[in-house]
Order: C-alpha cells, then structure tokens, then sequence
C-alpha cells in the first residue's frame, strides 16, 4: 500500500465527523455547554492563538523537562540494577508497584509539598510517570546479552564495564527508545492532569478548567485541542526516534 | 605481539590429561572430557570431529579458557590458557556470526582492537586489510543485517584475525551454510589460514570438511568425552605451514583437486570408520562413572 493510500482514508474520515458534528450541533441545537460547534472552537482558537501557544509552551515544557528527567533516572536506575544485584532487588519491585499506583495521585501532595507557585510539582510527577516504562524497558533491553556475544566478550577478555559499553548498552537501545515512545505522550497526559489540581494558572490544564468554569465553553475546547496536538507532537516524535533507531539496527 | 622466539616454537596448542565434569541436574555429573591429550604444532590444521555430545565444543571452549578444566593442564603457546586470552593470543569464531548489529562491518571487524584500545586510524586500517583478506572490501559501510549468512561468516573470521594471532579456534563456523556455500568457504579458510600462518583447532560434525582442511582428524567419542583416534587429513599440498603460497583461484582448485582423488575418499572412510567403532565401544547409553575410562589415544606422537 503506498504511503498516500495510508494516510488519506483516515483524514477523509476525521474531516467528515468535524461536518457531522458541525451539522448535529447546528440541526438540533445542542446547547453550547454539552458539545459546542467545530465552528466556534475554531473561532476561539484564532482569537486567543497567542494564549493558546503560550500556554501549550508551558504544558509541553513541563511535559519535556519531566520526560528528559524521568527518561535519565529510568535509564540510570536500569543501568545500576543491571550492574548491582542489590540495586535491582530493592528496585524491581519498587517500580512494578509504582506501575500499579496512579502516579497522578500524587500531583495535589507535590503542590503542597513543594509550593504551588512553581512548576516544580508537575515536572515531578511527569518524571515520576516517566521512569516506570523507562526502567522496565531499559532493563529488558539490558538483560537480553545473546550467548554467542557473551563468549565473544569474554574470549575479548573484556572487563564487566566494557561489556556494558560495547554490547550491554547499544543493544538495549531499541528497547530504551522504545520505552520513550511509550513515556512521550504519558508524560503531556501527566503534565496536563497535575495542572487540574491547583497551583500556577499558566497552562493547557489549568486554562480547560478556568474556562469551563467560567462558562466560556468553546475556549476551553481550544485548550483541549491544543492539548491533543501537544500529545500528537510527543506521541510523532517518539516514534520517529524509534524508526531512526530501527533503521540504524537493521530492523 | 608475542614475537618472542620461545613463544614461536611452543606448540600452539598442548593439552596434558584434560578431564572436564558438568554438575548434572539432579546432583550427579557429567563427564564431558577424560584424560584428552592433545598437541598443535605451530601452523598445524587440527579438527575435532565426533557426535553430538562428544565434548567436542567444551575441548575448544577449554582452549579458549572459556571453561575451566577439572583436571590437567592447557598450554596455549606456551603460556597458561587464561594468560593466552589475556593476551589475546587466539582468535575464536562461532557457528553464530555474532556480529554486533548496530555496528557495522568495518567495526564489528575493528571490535577485538576497539576492545583494547588500539588507536582508531591503524582499527580502520587493520579492518580494511583483513575485510579484503575475506573479500568484502566493498562492504566496509554496511550493517551485518545486510549480509547473507556466509558473508556474516567471513566477517566473524575476519574479525577473529584481527589480533593477528597464531592460533584460530573454530566452532562449527560453517555449519549453518549451505553446501556450496561452505564449499566456497573452506578454500576461503585455508587460503586465509596460509596467509596467516595461523594454527587452526576446528570443531565440526562433517567428516568431508574435516578431510579436507586439516592436516589431522582427531575423532572423539561421547560418554565419556575422549580422544578415540587420529587420522591425517588431505589438507592441500602447498597450503601447509612453509608451503608456497596459492593465489585465491589455485585454492579452490586445490581444494576440488583433494575433494576428488581417491586419497581424500580414503581418509573419509577411515574417519567413518573410527567414528563408528567409537560409538559401539562407549558403553552404555547411560551417564555414569563405570563407563569404560580407558587411556585414549594420545593424539601428540601421532602427528609429528
């Protein structure tokens, strides 16, 4: 199937809902609070463009700094389990707990914890949902050493450190990647949910719950498709590094 | 490297009364070698052939000192077999390639040196020689998944010389090939080998193979693992250590020339037929330590 044939059968049939719902919406008259038209989210995206954008830079930089933060400790942490069997005995089961727990939770104690006029709190809960797909991944990618590498590296006489470098740590790199693509669109959805729970009033989530609750429906849908664009960007460029990634390894 | 004269005229290889047990499940053992004795002179072509369990790959993995012996002792060039890896004395390939697939050809070559920090210029260099020692000049650029399987092989090998050592320690590396494949290969690794003047130890189920590269058969036999006889090989005149050197086509010819003269059906039979007595004379089918544990052949005063 060619490329074009891909893409367009899906965005022939996103256009078509937006005309549907345009045309419900117009049609019975459903009142702008339940489901406003396409049309006036539209509208109010043009006209607050410069909110929008600013405050889709302040989500997607929380998202960012807490992805980079968690994707670092997930890689670190992996590293050092794979290394040390007592870091990976008290780690493991940290972890797979913390998969278990959701991490959201967490984002009104941070905000106390940590102030609610900084960024802090939310780029502490990204990093927190971040590192759980890292790490598990990572340390997959870590422990899958073929047989025939390991005799290779010893008949080397290569010491533990160089093993990690030269065949450890490349060939976990697929599944490092892939562990990234997972934690990038996590990473918005957490940066957008801790903003729900209070604290500086400057980005996509708090902007969607100010304008619902002020009524001013519409706009709060603009922020939430901003929201779906930012998630789209984390999600795309996830995936491109792991087609980069692919390409590189000959898969 | 290790261009001492003493080292020069130790054999490559010398084995002394190897014993070698496997903790079994189910807390018994396994007795993968009995008293192996075994001697490589420098430049000497040696397979081991035998069945499957036969510790054919646990001798070769002892030489590579990536299994310790239980008992007896394993000189590699005159040094102790850990000292020899150490030093990188041998160089070893495996029925896998084992390439390492984020890298690519050039490097996977380069590995051994990249290793031990030998300066990236003389890697690049070492690595284009060696590749079009194996003829794959061409293919310095590509990903190993871009190869076929022989060619994977040839890096391996290459590889395996990039050390440039005197002795090659070989694992089946052409059992996975194809027929003609492997064909094409074994003129492939004895001309490389005369180039080289390296002393091979080769592991291989096929008893053609095994005729035709070496210039000894040592035949084993399982339960317990041992040397049960030698056999000369039909290694191509002028291929063998101090021979004349043959360009790449006069390899192959050679090489057909042995496959298709009565001597090398001759060595064949001989080898079946040694390969065949030592399985009805193993005893029975059971591991155990009453199996018969008589003094194998001792392969040393065979060959020289």
């Amino acid at each position: 199937m060619s490329r074009a044939a891909q893409v367009w059968p899906p965005v022939v049939f996103g256009l078509g809902a937006l005309v549907l719902w345009e045309l419900v919406v117009r049609a019975t008259g459903v009142p702008e609070f339940l489901l406003p038209a396409p049309s006036a989210i539209a509208q109010q995206l043009v006209a607050a463009f410069g909110t929008v954008v600013a405050t889709a830079l302040v989500t997607g930089g929380n998202a960012l700094i807490g992805l980079v933060a968690g994707f670092v400790l997930g890689v670190g942490l992996a590293l050092l389990a794979a290394r040390s069997r007592m870091v990976s005995e008290l780690s493991t089961p940290l972890v797979s707990a913390a998969a278990a727990v959701p991490i959201v939770a967490l984002a009104p104690v941070f905000t106390t914890m940590f102030g609610s006029t900084t960024e802090l709190p939310r780029r502490l809960v990204v990093t927190v949902v971040v590192i759980v797909p890292v790490f598990v991944s990572t340390a997959r990618g870590l422990a899958q050493v073929a047989p025939v590498h390991h005799d290779l590296m010893a008949a080397l006489a290569a010491s533990p450190a160089q093993v990690s470098r030269f065949v450890r740590l490349p060939g976990a790199v697929p599944y490092i990647v892939t562990g990234l693509r997972l934690a990038a669109p996590a990473a918005v959805i957490a940066a957008i949910v801790a903003e729900y729970f209070g604290g500086l009033q400057n980005g996509l989530g708090s902007r969607i719950t100010s304008a619902a609750a002020n009524t001013a429906y519409a706009r709060a849908w603009a922020f939430v498709v901003a929201s779906i664009v930012l998630g789209l960007l984390f999600y795309l460029a996830g995936l491109l590094a792991e087609r980069v990634v692919a390409r590189t390894y000959g898969y | 490297m290790t261009g001492t004269s003493r080292t020069d005229r130790a054999a490559a290889v010398e084995l002394v009364g190897v014993d070698k047990t496997f903790p079994a499940a189910g807390g018994g053992a396994v007795q993968a070698l009995t008293g192996v004795e075994l001697r490589l002179g420098p430049g000497e072509f040696v397979s081991l052939i035998g069945p499957s369990g036969c510790g054919k790959s646990t001798l070769l993995r002892v030489v590579a000192d990536l299994e310790q012996p239980t008992a007896g002792t394993v000189l590699v060039g005159g040094k102790s077999a850990r000292q020899a890896r150490l030093d990188q004395d041998y160089g070893i390939a495996f029925q896998q390639a084992g390439l390492l697939e984020w890298r690519t050809v050039a490097e996977n070559v380069e590995l051994p040196l990249h290793v031990h920090g030998v300066a990236k210029a003389e890697r690049r260099a070492r690595a284009a020689d060696l590749l079009a020692l194996v003829g794959l000049a061409d293919f310095a650029a590509h990903r190993p998944s871009q190869l076929s399987g022989g060619m994977q092989q040839r890096v391996a090998i290459a590889r395996s010389l990039a050390t440039r050592p005197k002795l090659l320690l070989m694992d089946e590396p052409f059992g996975a090939l194809d027929e003609m494949t492997r064909e094409r290969m074994q003129a492939e690794l004895l001309r490389i080998v005369d180039e080289t003047a390296a002393a091979v130890l080769f592991v291989t189920h096929s008893i053609p193979e095994a005729v035709v590269l070496s210039d000894r058969v040592v035949v084993m036999s399982p339960r317990p693992g041992r040397i049960t006889d030698v056999v000369d090989g039909r290694r191509p005149r002028g291929t063998a250590p101090g021979g004349e050197l043959f360009d790449p086509g006069d390899v192959v010819d050679a090489v057909d020339g042995v496959r298709e003269s009565a001597a090398f059906f001759e060595a064949v039979t001989e080898v079946r037929e040694s390969l065949r007595k030592g399985s009805t004379v193993s005893g029975p089918l059971t591991v155990d330590t009453a199996a018969p544990r008589t003094r194998p052949t001792s392969a040393s005063e065979e060959g020289s």
